[in-house]
């Protein structure tokens, strides 16, 4: 077994592990809420372990896909071939960070998943199931696999949402689970009409790039494909004018769902644009670019301002969440090294602030009862932590200096002047906006004249610190020495086709 | 031309079994009705076991007539299995019900070898006979429950839609032995493709009539009406062979015939079951949305489910043989594991019907505290006719439809997909039921009687393990359509005109 090989069983155990856990718990009776929740604590540590070693043995000289591993599923039945369809798994550098963000946020969505005690169990079992629908759209390397975990990640947000949630459960639920299968509908089409035109017979990714590349896929067919791949997967990344699930779905779900959902599932959707977009269909990637580029500004611009309206902690959040995933698409769609690499830099920067913001709403929330900004007011009397805590994670939001946030953004906006100048100087005109929600909401909450009807108001619990600390650490490390971040991620994006130096 | 009596043997056994049930209530009218359904679940047994030694033997034919290959093979297993968990599903829903059960048990086996002549027979008149056989069996066991007015009404309904639909099918198959003048699946392949081009009109007639006919019995719109009663009338177990048996069978002489028959004459059929197969799906999907009784709204659904089964078919019609091969063995793969769902959600409602008596949607509700394991196999098998997750649908609706893709059929491919999203939505109203609401009516937790228990167990192992395993099935489907297809380069010469 070469060295590669046993490190694709890394990836492998990190894919499993979620799904073990969640076969695992199966078994455990309901009435044994302490037991579900040391299960998931267990497997969240070694989820957090993995994809933390994951990331650091990610070698950044080395290949762009590293730690593979391939298991032949079906193959030479009927219309597949010999390759046909393998749980092909392996990491590159945008992966290698994604899996980072995952293990993250999942560990930190546990902590704070401890507080459920309504049918604890199936929360769980619920929880890791999205949580290996991640993992394993990150590390798939064949279309059917993709797909599948894909939709194994959005599936499980239906009861998550509708059992669990808040205002408008079971409405923010059927919205979100049919717009995001309706986005899924499209990859599908997309699906059977690139393995029909490549008669390859095979559902290997790899293969498939390059079928893509070298004209197999001809520029008219991606011509024709492109948005099939790019809408389906643009649903989930908020993609404007289909984002209005997000605000809906954000304001309905509990706190570790919210977390888990901004965090990393928004994210599956623009992994996928760069995998079934900007690496299957580079031809139709250059054709339509400057379109997603349109979509990606009104989004980051519209985010923005509705948010700055908005009255609610979570629909503030949500639709801030709009507005930061507008930059990733802006960022991917300007094509060149700077700015895509900035889109994956954002991806992780905005999984980790979102999951902290909606951790500290949740931590209010569960007390207070209630999301309205004009109920409160300051709130720094009472909760001092929990005013930390929010005001580093707003801070990023901003895009402070130090902060994740700000090297992210600042690669994106860069990236954007390069190539659209003008699309570059609105973008910057949504981050003063953010500057300007953030900072009315803080006034209002944080300072502003002490309600005393919240003088009862406790600050964060030791589980809600820890996991906010873990996500603040995340923050910090990406803001102040980005090198280990840019370097895997700028590595791959420099061998994505069509991306130009 | 030969006439081999052993190639019959595992009919014998489900036949004979069938007399001798029948026999034993004549002969001890007290004879417990739930031991006359565990003696028929052993009859399915070994007619299965017997049908499991014709793999990969070389087919037997009887005198041009039957042929059993393995295709036929294949729908022995799938019907004496289906028999085989429709009977222990009877089980306590019938001993409640009525005092004769025999000739229920006894028309269950016969309706299964119906079944496996259709997929079997290679001549019209054989078809026919078996496909009559199959109905006339289910008009009598979808009256069963005679003193139930739902019941009678819709084997009312069933008898007159399905004695049109014959006269239909017998109209097509006639004019068609007027312009061939044979019967026989090959001779009429040979005919239609020497025939002088005046005859047109009149193989388009009768194509049109036999697809009518057998559209009828799959229930595939606008020939659908009668579905949704006779599902909604009929005893729960009966429902649930009506949905799987009756279509697995329908569409088992609608391949052979199509595919061997017809096949030259693709081109004068294929648009029909494209445009068959749209209206189909649409047809079903959008009107389950609006039921709020399970029985309709799973009636519905497999109606929406026959429509995507009809792609293939209209596929095979506008593709080369190879396409036709790949298409018809991810056909069979997806109606193997649309039986296995189908009947895992029949055996959990049967199970919560016989404690509730409630058939409707909002009768679910508070399933999931109430009996947690009959909402895991509800949710399992509604997913996988969504098609998702890790169940049986995913893979296999999924390979259908990426077997059928061609350029001519993408639109219908996208309806197809489109269609799938739309049953999310209905699947979803179901679940929220389940999940989402607490039980009424001063419903506690129950327990499941062990067989339906264990019935229901296996059928959910079988939907997870063709979702996650699909390799071995799907072998299976492929050598079973390898004698419908000779895949060797220009073999099939399709009329173009």
């Amino acid at each position: 077994m070469t060295f590669d090989e046993r490190q694709g069983y890394i990836v492998l155990a990190t894919l499993a592990a979620p799904l073990l856990a969640m076969t695992l718990l199966f078994f455990v009776p309901g009435s044994k809420k302490m037991a579900a929740r040391y299960i998931s604590l267990a497997f969240a540590t070694i989820m957090l372990a993995l994809s933390v070693y994951i990331f650091v043995a990610y070698q950044v000289h080395g290949g762009d896909i590293q730690m593979q591993l391939r298991w032949e599923w079906v193959q030479n039945v009927a219309f597949l071939g010999k390759d046909g369809i393998s749980l092909h798994l392996g990491v590159d550098g945008i992966s290698a960070l994604m899996a980072l963000l995952t293990g993250v946020v999942a560990f930190a969505g546990t902590l704070v998943a401890w507080k459920i005690d309504f049918r604890t169990k199936d929360f769980f079992i619920l929880y890791w199931m999205l949580i290996g629908g991640v993992y394993g759209t990150f590390f798939s390397l064949d279309l059917f696999f993709f797909f599948f975990f894909y939709e194994l990640a959005v599936v499980p947000l239906y009861m998550l949402i509708g059992i669990w949630g808040s205002t408008r459960k079971e409405y923010g639920a059927m919205k979100l689970t049919l717009m995001l299968v309706g986005g899924s509908a499209l990859i599908w089409i997309g699906i059977f009409a690139t393995f029909h035109q490549t008669g390859l017979g095979t559902f290997d990714l790899p293969t498939l790039w390059k079928a893509g590349a070298d004209g197999t896929l001809t520029p008219e067919f991606q011509k024709v494909f492109f948005p099939f791949f790019v809408v389906g997967c643009g649903v989930l990344a908020a993609l404007w004018p289909l984002h209005t699930w997000s605000p809906d779905g954000h304001m309905a779900a509990p706190t570790a769902v919210s977390m888990v959902h901004a965090g990393v599932l928004m994210k599956l959707g623009a992994f996928g644009i760069i995998r079934l977009g900007i690496q299957l269909m580079p031809a139709g990637a250059s054709f339509w670019m400057p379109g997603l580029m349109v979509l990606g500004v009104i989004g980051a611009v519209y985010g923005a301002t509705a948010a700055l309206t908005q009255r609610d902690f979570k629909l503030i959040s949500g639709y801030s969440s709009v507005s930061h995933m507008g930059y990733v698409l802006m960022g991917l769609a300007t094509l060149n090294q700077i700015g895509v690499s900035g889109a994956v830099l954002q991806m992780f920067s905005h999984g980790v602030m979102t999951a902290l913001v909606f951790l500290m709403i949740g931590a209010l929330y569960d007390q207070a009862h209630t999301r309205d900004l004009k109920d409160f007011g300051g709130l720094g009397k009472v909760m001092p932590m929990w005013v930390i805590f929010y005001t580093i994670a707003g801070l990023a939001n901003v895009g402070l200096p130090g902060l994740s946030g700000f090297t992210a953004e600042f690669h994106i906006f860069v990236g954007t002047f390069q190539t659209y100048p003008v699309f570059g100087a609105l973008a910057i005109f949504a981050a003063a906006l953010a500057a300007a929600y953030m900072l009315r909401m803080f006034s209002i909450v944080f300072f502003g004249p002490f309600n005393p009807r919240w003088s009862s108001l406790r600050d964060i619990t030791p589980l809600e610190t820890i996991s906010g600390g873990l996500l603040i650490g995340a923050m910090l490390a990406m803001g102040i020495w980005w090198a280990p971040f840019l370097d895997r991620v700028g590595h791959s994006v420099m061998l994505l086709p069509g991306v130009t130096g | 031309m030969g006439r081999d009596y052993t190639i019959f043997i595992p009919e014998y056994l489900a036949a004979g079994s069938a007399a001798a049930i029948v026999a034993i209530e004549l002969i001890w009218p007290r004879f417990r009705k739930d031991a006359l359904a565990y003696l028929t679940a052993l009859a399915a047994l070994a007619w299965f076991v017997s049908s499991l030694f014709f793999i990969g033997k070389t087919p037997g034919d009887f005198q041009g007539l039957i042929r059993t290959d393995s295709f036929t093979t294949f729908f022995r297993l799938l019907g004496a299995g289906i028999v085989f968990v429709v009977a222990l599903m009877s089980a306590t829903y019938m001993r409640e019900r009525t005092k004769v059960a025999a000739e229920y048990y006894g028309l269950l086996l016969v309706a299964g070898v119906a079944m496996v002549y259709m997929a079997a027979a290679r001549e019209l008149i054989t078809a026919y006979i078996s496909l009559e056989l199959l109905s006339f069996s289910l008009y009598i066991l979808v009256g069963y429950l005679k003193r139930d007015n739902l019941s009678s009404e819709a084997s009312l309904k069933y008898i007159l839609l399905g004695a049109f639909s014959s006269a239909m099918l017998l109209y097509g198959l006639s004019i068609l032995y007027g312009v061939t003048g044979t019967t026989t699946y090959d001779g009429v392949a040979h005919a239609l493709a020497t025939r002088a081009g005046t005859t047109d009109s009149a193989v388009v007639v009768s194509l049109m009539l036999v697809l009518a006919g057998v559209g009828f019995k799959v229930s595939a719109a606008p020939f659908h009406m009668w579905a949704p009663d006779a599902y909604e009338g009929a005893p729960l177990p009966i429902t649930a062979f009506l949905s799987t048996a009756s279509k697995a069978a329908g569409f088992a002489l609608i391949v052979r015939l199509f595919s061997t028959a017809f096949q030259v004459d693709a081109i004068e059929w294929r648009w029909a079951v494209a445009i068959l197969a749209a209206l189909t799906m649409s047809v079903g999907n959008l009107i389950a949305i609006q039921q709020t009784s399970m029985k309709r709204l799973i009636a519905y659904s497999s109606i929406g489910q026959v429509g995507y089964m009809l792609v293939v078919i209209a596929a095979m019609g506008y593709g080369d043989a190879k396409v036709g091969h790949d298409a018809t063995a991810a056909l069979l793969l997806h109606i193997t594991g649309y039986v296995i769902s189908t009947l895992a959600l029949f055996a959990a409602l049967t199970a919560y019907y016989n404690r509730t008596g409630n058939d409707s949607i909002v009768g679910l509700r508070g399933l999931a505290e109430t009996q947690p394991f009959l909402a895991v196999v509800i949710t399992a098998s509604l997913f996988s006719f969504a098609g998702l997750l890790f169940f049986a649908g995913f893979s296999t609706k999924l390979f259908m439809f990426q077997a059928s893709t061609s350029h001519a059929l993408m639109w219908l491919i996208g309806l197809a997909v489109l269609n799938s999203f739309i049953s999310l939505y209905y699947y979803l109203m179901v679940m929220r039921q389940i999940y989402l609401f607490g039980p009424e009516g001063g419903l506690t937790r129950f327990r499941v009687s062990p067989v339906l228990g264990v019935v229901a167990g296996a059928l959910l192992l079988g939907v997870l393990f063709i979702g996650i395993f699909p390799a071995p099935a799907f072998r299976g489907a492929e050598r079973a359509v390898n004698p419908l297809f000779d895949l060797s380069a220009g073999s099939v010469h399709v009329v173009t005109r």
